[in-house]
Order: structure tokens, then C-alpha cells, then sequence
């Protein structure tokens, strides 16, 4: 029987990390992911679980510890949000290319300048390209789903790839949901032990790790991580279903939401895909054939199937958390765009980011993207492609959504500057 | 899985160690380093009182010890930098140009 | 136990020739001593920070270690020892290790006295069981001679080059020794090659068998960098000794000991005028660099000596 219970986000993750009773702990305080390390440590405290939690000086050894104890023949642990990571960003590298599968709880938060405690994705998605699995969490629910799917994706053999779990600060990681959890029992059945094949502390051989790698073998061992992020894909799916035939609750790399007769799609990341989601209901009522995607697996990026999933639609506007400061858009839009360039149809696409440093998108938000799409089906014509939504401008500039809640008499956001 | 032996610049990724990873010990072995030597120490064994305060001081580990008796020099590694020939107390290690 | 240097000698080697360290190179022979220290029955995990010794002494596939070995980055090699040391710990702890292992790290001043000093003060602090073992060459002579904070004052190097407006590097060397004995560590220690290595050997095995994070600063020269005859390694390290510009002592449980005390203190130009990074100090016009520098090694060696009563 599943246990019925009421959890943030961040304390879901860390219950996770309890059933789980990996055997090394490295973190660093660091908002809005500091509850899971603290949690965790009064699990320590308590003898709840075997972990050497190391309650390290800064989050550049924290991953330096996860990097040592699991080429050691640990099972590492930690928890981090922006800066946090960003620190981490050489050794995320180190960590991927050892083919060290540890496991990172990411509570994203956006990277400095200004300084911002809250929730947009710059975080991770600066570090989309450093060769470890993300899997992102819309609900409290599935943070910790997919934190219990992370081992096992990453530790599989043909894989040994490390695996962040992404949720969105606040709005998950501190926000309380209702949610079923497992039996440890289960758990513990479920991850399985950490079995590596060589390690630093095996009983009959040496170890030998992080060498000078010339040119001369360099590009090989790159081409070992991009094949094993290509297989990942489908050890994904083979573990989203043994984590179906557990819990009944099914995964893929991401979620459609009335995309079967949908002629127009929204393709967004995380938490703000229940706003979209209401809107899709609302904008169905009208009798309007509006679907969502909702993405789960950013890396490996799932191409061919989101095409799939998108080629019968007209218009897609894809929604970036984060900005890349390329001039033309998002990360996510450049790989959906990418996906969908092999199509013999392809739709309209434009580019939304929104949601930067905390600020709110809101059902109104999405029916106005949603009208948009309906305009370029209509006219044809995708008009600007790269825009921000939820972005105050001056009177007479040329605006990417002329909307009012977005003008300077708005003052949502005061709460914010209030003292929080 | 390939012995260290066995991987050279012309082995495919598909049989190199996952993440450069090496299962032996002390593989830097088969490295000849011998090669950069200008310089070779000779080993007089006549004069040597077998003290082995050459020994800790060899960069390169090449001043085997056996049943307490230095024994030559393992040439496949020693570099020539003429430590060994400077401690020697005994002059039992002369430091010549190598002739090839 | 008293030092047996005959049967060390004889006990087997632990780091392989065949790296592609420079010939004459002091890193080694500090790595060498090491890990000789270490009982024949126990294994190691030995770290290392990036530098000369990581670059040479594990270039794929060749690793010199006979033990296992571990590198990740340049400024973390306390934390990596430290998660090693973590793992150890816990898997000892649910029986999936029988073992005894030790944990060595190996960096050079750069990653120890610069860029890996918060790692360092971290897992110093935390009280991992290791021993960090910095071989202390005075630069960053993996990149090509660029000063740290362990350079000394007046050394030549290539980012305090002598010039028309300068005389080499204008900052002391840093105490990195007296900074770690400031965390409260059950031992430090300073040492170099001296003589049949009693003093690195009985240092380094102190270190490694005292429980809690240890710590071991060997002087280690470098030719390339001090620019001197490579052959002179012996020498240089007994000049630095007898000059007391790198005086050996330890710091066990806070009780200062003085290991070394030459029989007569040398003057500084006799360590300065067999290296070529000094070799400024000795044109007409600049004798007051050797009159500065031979005074603040005289008052830091009393500083030393009075901690050492």
C-alpha cells in the first residue's frame, strides 16, 4: 500500500534520499535547496540511515566529494540550486566523463546578476552540455518520482552517467502537496545496490582515475559519454515502466496534454505546466484544439519523438525558463526547432521566455500565447519569433505582448521587495 | 577489457576503458623513459659499500634494491640526472655521456 | 619504531619509474619517500591535485601508482581525498570492506597554497582521516614558472619577472605549514630530503598513522624553475636546511618541535647563488635584496625557535 502524505517538494526529495540510504552525503546550504541537506541530516542524526553525510565548505567540494566517494564505490548524494551549481561547473564535467552515475537533487533557482532567490531554470540549463541525464519535475510528486528512477537510469552499466533531478524552487521544492509514497521496502527493491565494476577500494584491484587524457584519446572517451547518453534513452523508458508496474504511475520523456487532435501546442518545462495545463482546459471549452507538452528528459533530448508528437500541429510556442542571451532564443527552442526541422510539415514556431527570477506566469498568460498561435495559424505568418512574455516596456516601444498586467501600474511583485 | 599494454593511439573508442579508467597498477611501467637520457651514471660496484643513500633519492625509481644490495640501474627509466652520482659518498657511480 | 633505513629501502616500490616527470625532478622523490612510509600490509588511495606530478604520473593508460589513484581537478584534491576517506567509512561500516586503507594526497604549492587552500582548510577542518602532502616547488611550474604565494620574495619568475622596475616577486612565501596548524590538526609538519630521509620518513609515517587529518609541506625542488644544476637536488634541500630558509620542524597535538637545527646556520647567499631565479640579488647594486632577505629569515627562524621552547 502506498503511504498517503503532505510534502514540499523539498522534504519529498530528501524522504527519497532516506529510502534510499545512499552511503555519502556531500552538500552545501544553499536556497531554496537547503532544506534537503538539512532534512537529511537530522535523518543522520536520528540513525535513520548508514550515510556519511559531509558537511562540506563550499558546493565545488561537494561535488568533489560525490565524485571521490562514488569512484570509491559509493552511492553520492547532494542537493544544490544555482550558484550552488554554478560553482559545481567544472566538476560537473569531471563527474560525467569519470562516468561517475552520481545523483543531484537541483532546486532551480536563477544564477546571479542580480542576485534572485527564485525559481527560473539558468541553473541547469547552463549546464545542459555537460554530459549529465536532467530529468525535470512539473509536481512534488514527480520530484520524487524521478529521484527514485535516477540511480537506476545512471548506474546501469551501459549508461554510467550522473543524473540531476530537476524541480522548481519554491514553487515546488517549499510549496506542500499531497502525494503517495512508496515502502521503503519498495524503494529499496526498486534503486537495487550499487554494484560498480571497478572501484578505488575493491578488495583484489587497483583503480586508476582521472587521467591526462591527450589528443590522441581525448575524442574517444568523448564519443564513449555521447554514445551512453544515447542509450540512456532507452533505459529511460525501460525504467520508467518497471517504475509503472511499482506505482501505476507512468513516465516518458515527457508528458502530452491533449496533443492528440491539438493544432496548436505550448512545449514547456516544469511546474508551470499545471498554469498551462488550466489553460489548455479553459481553452478547450471553447472548443479550441489546444494541447501542451510537458518535457521530463531535456538530456538525453528526446528529438525524434517530440517531432512525432508535434507534426501534426500548426503552431508551437515553446517556453524557455531561462534566457541563453544568443540573440534568437532559448535552449529549449533551439533543440524543439532543431527536432521539428526534419518534418515534411513543419509548424509555425515562436519562442516565449518568461518566468525569470520568480516572476509569475498565469493562466491569462497562457490563453494570450494560446491566441497568439491562433493568429499565426490563421494568418500564416509566425511574425517575431524570439519574444519575452511577462516583461514590463516602456510606453510606445514595440512590445512583444501588448497585454496590460505586464505595464508599470503592476504591482504583483511587490510582495517580493516587501521582505520576503 | 584491454590491459594497458594493449590500448595505443590506434585503438577504437568502443575498446578503450569507460571513462579513462585503468584496472592495473603501475602501468607507467612499459613507458621507456631511458630514451631522454643524455647523461648515464655507471654503477662501479667495486666501490660501492652498498649504504643505498642513492636509493631515496632516485626521481625515477630506478636504483633496484635486493637482499640489501643495490643492483643496477634499470635503465629503461632512469632519466640520467645525475642525482644518485652526486650523493654517493664512495664515488661508486661515475656520470658519463651516454654513447649511443 | 625506530627508522630502519636499510629495510625501507628494501620494502617494494609503491610509485613506478616510467612517469614523464622531468628528469631531476624533486616531486617524485617527495612521493617516493611517502609513500614508503606506508606498512607493506596497508593500501592506499593516493589523490592528487592537477599539476606536474598528475600530468606525469597518469597519462593515459600509464599510471605510476601501484596503489589506486584518483585525480579530478586542481583546486580539490583535500575534498576528493575527503569523499574517498567518506566512502571508506561508510562502506567499512556496512562490512563491504575488509581492508585497512590509508589516504594520501599529493598537490603541488599552487594547488595547495593558492587555488586549493579552501578545499585544504575544509577537510582539514572536518578532520577527514588523511594526510594532504603539499611538495612545495615554489611555483606554478606545471604552466611554465609563474609565482604563488609560496614563491619567495625576489624569486624570478615569469609573472614577476626582474625588469627594468622590478626585482622579482615583491611578497613573502606564505606560512602555509603555521596556517594549517592554526586549524587545531593533530600533526603538521615541514621537511625536506635530507640524508638518508629520516626525518621525511618518520614525518610522513607520523601522518599517516595519526587518526584525523595530517598535514606534510616537503621542499621540493624543482631545475626548471629554481634554474639549477639538476644533479644538485641533495644540495639544494641541505642549503635550505642549513640556511634555515626552510627550517624542519612539527606540530603535534599544538606542541612545537624543531626536527633540524644546523650546527652552524649558513648565510642565505649560499641556498640563493645556486639558482639562476636568484641570480639578481648577486649584481653590484642590489646587495640590500640579500641583506633583506637574510633578515627576515633570521626573524623567522627566532619566531620559530621561541615557538619551539
Amino acid at each position: 500500500m502506498a503511504i498517503r502524505d503532505r510534502l514540499s517538494g523539498n522534504e519529498a526529495v530528501a524522504i527519497a534520499m532516506k529510502q534510499i540510504n545512499p552511503d555519502v552525503m556531500g552538500a552545501f546550504p544553499i536556497t531554496p535547496s537547503t532544506e534537503i541537506p538539512q532534512y537529511f541530516s537530522s535523518y543522520v542524526a536520528d540513525g535513520l540511515v548508514d550515510t556519511e553525510f559531509v558537511a562540506v565548505e563550499s558546493e565545488h567540494s561537494a561535488m568533489s566529494t560525490c565524485i571521490a566517494a562514488q569512484a570509491a564505490g559509493a552511492r553520492a548524494v547532494t542537493a544544490t540550486s544555482s550558484c550552488g551549481m554554478a560553482l559545481m561547473w567544472e566538476l560537473l564535467y569531471v563527474a560525467s566523463s569519470y562516468r561517475l552515475p552520481i545523483t543531484m537533487a537541483l532546486v532551480n533557482r536563477a544564477l546571479t546578476g542580480p542576485i534572485n532567490i527564485n525559481n527560473d531554470h539558468s541553473d541547469s540549463m547552463g549546464a545542459r552540455d555537460s554530459g549529465w541525464i536532467q530529468i525535470y519535475s512539473e509536481t512534488n510528486q514527480e520530484a520524487y518520482d524521478n529521484f527514485l528512477q535516477a540511480m537506476p537510469i545512471g548506474e546501469h552499466k551501459d549508461i554510467r552517467l550522473p543524473v540531476m533531478v530537476c524541480q522548481d524552487g519554491f514553487i515546488t521544492s517549499h510549496a506542500v502537496e499531497n502525494m503517495d509514497l512508496l515502502e521503503d521496502d519498495k524503494v529499496r527493491d526498486f534503486v537495487g545496490e550499487y554494484q560498480p565494476e571497478h572501484y578505488l577500494l575493491q578488495k583484489d584491484n587497483t583503480l586508476a582515475v582521472g587521467p591526462y587524457g591527450i589528443s590522441a584519446y581525448y575524442m574517444e572517451f568523448k564519443k564513449q559519454q555521447a554514445e551512453a547518453m544515447k542509450s540512456a534513452k532507452k533505459v529511460i523508458l525501460e525504467v520508467a515502466e518497471a517504475f509503472e508496474q511499482v506505482t501505476g504511475r507512468k513516465y516518458g520523456f515527457f508528458e502530452e496534454f491533449m496533443m492528440e487532435d491539438a493544432e496548436v501546442a505550448v512545449v514547456l518545462i516544469g511546474s508551470s505546466a499545471g498554469t498551462g495545463k488550466a489553460a489548455v482546459d479553459a481553452l478547450r471549452q471553447q472548443g479550441k484544439k489546444a494541447g501542451l507538452i510537458k518535457i521530463r528528459v531535456f538530456r538525453p533530448f528526446p528529438m525524434e519523438e517530440l517531432a512525432e508528437a508535434l507534426s501534426h500541429v500548426k503552431a508551437v510556442a515553446v517556453m524557455d525558463k531561462a534566457e541563453s542571451f544568443s540573440a534568437a532564443g532559448g535552449p529549449l527552442f533551439a533543440e524543439t526547432r532543431s527536432a521539428l526541422y526534419d518534418l515534411p510539415q513543419r509548424p509555425n514556431l515562436i519562442n516565449y521566455v518568461y518566468g525569470l527570477g520568480g516572476r509569475d506566469i498565469t493562466v491569462t498568460d497562457f490563453e494570450e500565447i494560446y491566441s497568439q498561435l491562433d493568429s499565426i495559424v490563421e494568418t500564416r505568418q509566425t511574425g517575431p519569433v524570439y519574444r519575452h512574455i511577462g516583461q514590463r516596456e516602456a510606453d510606445g516601444a514595440e512590445k512583444d505582448v501588448t497585454y496590460e498586467r505586464y505595464q508599470m501600474e503592476n504591482n504583483n511583485w511587490r510582495w517580493q521587495s516587501n521582505g520576503l | 577489457m584491454r590491459k594497458a599494454a594493449e590500448i595505443n593511439e590506434h585503438t577504437p573508442w568502443q575498446e578503450l576503458t569507460p571513462g579513462a579508467e585503468i584496472y592495473e597498477p603501475a602501468t607507467s611501467k612499459l613507458v621507456n623513459t631511458g630514451d631522454w637520457r643524455t647523461m648515464t651514471p655507471i654503477f662501479i660496484e667495486d666501490k660501492c659499500k652498498h649504504c643505498l643513500i642513492c636509493v631515496p633519492f632516485c626521481p625515477d625509481s630506478s636504483i633496484p634494491v635486493a637482499e640489501g644490495k643495490r643492483t643496477d640501474f634499470d635503465f629503461m627509466h632512469c632519466k640520467g640526472c645525475g642525482i644518485c652520482y652526486k650523493v654517493c659518498p664512495f664515488g661508486a657511480i661515475q656520470f658519463e655521456k651516454e654513447e649511443k | 619504531m625506530a627508522y630502519n633505513f636499510k629495510q625501507e629501502m628494501e620494502k617494494p616500490e609503491r610509485l613506478a619509474g616510467g612517469h614523464r616527470l622531468c628528469a631531476g625532478c624533486g616531486a617524485s622523490v617527495a612521493v617516493r619517500g611517502v609513500l614508503r612510509a606506508l606498512e607493506p600490509s596497508d593500501r592506499a588511495v593516493v589523490t592528487n591535485a592537477t599539476g606536474c606530478l598528475e600530468v606525469s604520473t597518469y597519462l593515459y593508460p600509464y599510471t605510476a601508482y601501484e596503489d589506486s589513484y584518483i585525480h579530478s581537478a586542481f583546486e580539490n584534491a583535500a575534498a576528493t581525498c575527503g569523499g574517498v576517506e567518506a566512502a571508506y567509512r561508510v562502506l567499512k561500516k556496512k562490512g563491504k570492506i575488509e581492508e585497512n586503507f590509508k589516504f594520501i594526497t599529493f598537490g603541488g604549492d599552487g594547488g595547495t597554497y593558492d587555488i586549493g587552500l579552501q578545499s585544504l582548510s575544509g577537510a582539514m577542518e572536518r578532520g577527514h582521516d588523511m594526510v594532504y602532502v603539499c611538495y612545495d616547488n615554489e611555483a606554478y611550474m606545471n604552466t611554465g614558472i609563474q609565482r604563488s604565494s609560496a614563491t619567495p620574495r625576489f624569486a624570478d619568475a615569469t609573472t614577476t619577472p626582474v625588469g627594468r622596475e622590478s626585482y622579482g616577486k615583491t611578497q613573502r612565501k606564505k606560512n602555509l605549514t603555521e596556517i594549517i596548524a592554526a586549524h587545531n590538526v593533530p600533526y603538521a609538519a615541514q621537511t625536506t630530503f635530507l640524508g638518508n630521509f629520516k626525518d621525511l620518513h618518520e614525518k610522513a609515517h607520523k601522518a599517516i598513522y595519526t587518526e584525523g587529518a595530517c598535514f606534510l609541506n616537503v621542499l621540493a625542488p624543482c631545475p626548471r624553475g629554481w634554474r639549477y644544476d639538476m644533479a644538485e637536488l641533495a644540495e639544494l634541500c641541505r642549503l635550505a636546511a642549513d640556511t634555515c630558509v626552510w627550517p624542519l620542524y612539527e606540530i603535534e597535538e599544538g606542541t612545537w618541535k624543531l626536527s633540524y637545527e644546523p650546527k652552524k646556520k649558513l648565510p642565505i647567499e649560499e641556498f640563493l647563488k645556486k639558482q639562476g631565479r636568484f641570480k639578481h640579488m648577486f649584481t653590484k647594486g642590489n646587495e640590500w635584496m640579500i641583506e633583506d632577505a637574510q633578515q627576515y629569515v633570521d626573524q623567522q627562524w627566532q619566531r620559530l625557535l621561541d615557538k619551539c621552547k
